[in-house]
């Protein structure tokens, strides 16, 4: 779409505050479907940790976008009263859960690129901006320590993890092209100095990605292959769809409803 | 133990650190497959509410411990010696104002 070009300042911020926290609701929302599940009980309760750290990000993101935009909404309606296609987050962070060492590989994926785009956003001229991800920095920090480990560990550990691991790479690879789509946002955002340059960073992460997957002895898949697009414009995979219903139904039953 | 007990993560015993210049203490013990993974894993299940600021992961067969059979000969002898203790030296009342 080339309607982001005419975005003013102000919709452009709110689109981009939405695209960061779209992608860490969801992927807070299917990181939370481990809980009770985990592999064992200190990984289950690492899980949801992670889980809710990052629904923790997207919760501020969120406000701060209704702060901007002014109009007198809030972050739950953001997250619950929206439809998928009005949902901006990567594919990648909304494919359903799938086993173990797919869970880990998409972690690793979506935390070292977050890992190289928070650096960047945390030195934002909006302080308050700056301050909110400074703050989650040190998470995603944890969050990439923690599943770069168990890419090494699994890759690099018995034939059955090996296999589990490559193939959870094989299938989410064609999703992380995506990361580093560019638009109008983006670049409204950088030129305001409130962005992160992400083909400023690119190749790093690429080296990354690749110096993990060779110390875990597997195979780096093709960065060439063909990649998914479109989610930051609204179109998503089936599974959203999904996901959404059974997050939002209740919210949306009783939309009054309050905790008092 | 169960009979899976070979498919199992070693046991780890965590000690965390909750100010700091105060002793370690011990937390508890979890199932690890390393020290990393412990180390991670001690950080997730006991440190996440802000109880400390430094962890020590410690494999459980690596530490030796009294048994029961050593009470008598570690513990009873300083039962009857209460001159050990410390309250019965008057503190100097300079000492005891600054406290």
């Amino acid at each position: 779409m080339n309607t982001t070009k005419e975005l003013s300042v102000k919709e452009s911020k709110i689109a981009y505050l939405l695209r960061l926290a779209d992608d860490r609701l969801i992927l807070g929302q299917r990181m939370s479907e481990w809980c009770g599940h985990g592999p064992v009980l200190e990984e289950d309760l690492a899980l949801a940790n992670m889980a809710l750290d990052l629904i923790g990000h997207a919760s501020s993101l969120y406000a701060y976008a209704a702060e901007v935009e002014d109009e007198g909404r809030d972050e739950d309606h953001f997250a619950y009263f929206r439809d998928d296609y009005e949902f901006t987050n990567l594919q990648l962070c909304e494919l359903p859960k799938g086993d173990f060492a797919f869970t880990i590989a998409r972690q690793f994926l979506f935390s070292s690129f977050s890992y190289f785009q928070y650096q960047q956003l945390k030195e934002a001229k909006d302080e308050q901006f700056a301050g909110m991800i400074d703050k989650h920095f040190k998470e995603v920090k944890y969050h990439l320590r923690h599943s770069r480990d168990w890419v090494l560990k699994l890759g690099d550990g018995t034939d059955e993890s090996k296999k589990r691991m490559q193939d959870a790479f094989d299938e989410l690879w064609m999703y992380s092209g995506e990361l580093f789509y560019i638009d109008g946002v983006d670049e409204m955002m950088l030129a305001e100095g409130n962005g992160a340059d992400l083909l400023s960073f690119k190749d790093e992460w690429k080296k990354l990605v690749e110096d993990t997957l060779k110390e875990a002895t597997l195979n780096v898949p093709d960065w060439d292959q063909f990649m998914m697009t479109g989610s930051r414009t609204g179109m998503h995979t089936e599974h959203l769809g999904h996901m959404l219903a059974q997050m939002q139904f209740l919210r949306r039953s009783h939309p009054d409803a309050d905790w008092k | 133990m169960s009979e899976n007990n070979e498919k199992d993560w070693p046991l780890w015993e965590v000690f965390y650190q909750p100010k700091n210049g105060k002793p370690y203490e011990h937390a508890g013990s979890l199932h690890a497959s390393d020290a990393e993974n412990a180390l991670q894993n001690a950080r997730d299940v006991y440190v996440r509410r802000n109880e400390g600021i430094g962890i020590w992961v410690v494999p459980s067969d690596q530490i030796t411990a009294s048994t029961p059979e050593d009470m008598g000969s570690f513990f009873d002898p300083a039962s009857d010696k209460p001159y050990r203790h410390p309250q019965f030296y008057s503190v100097p009342r300079a000492v005891k104002k600054r406290s």
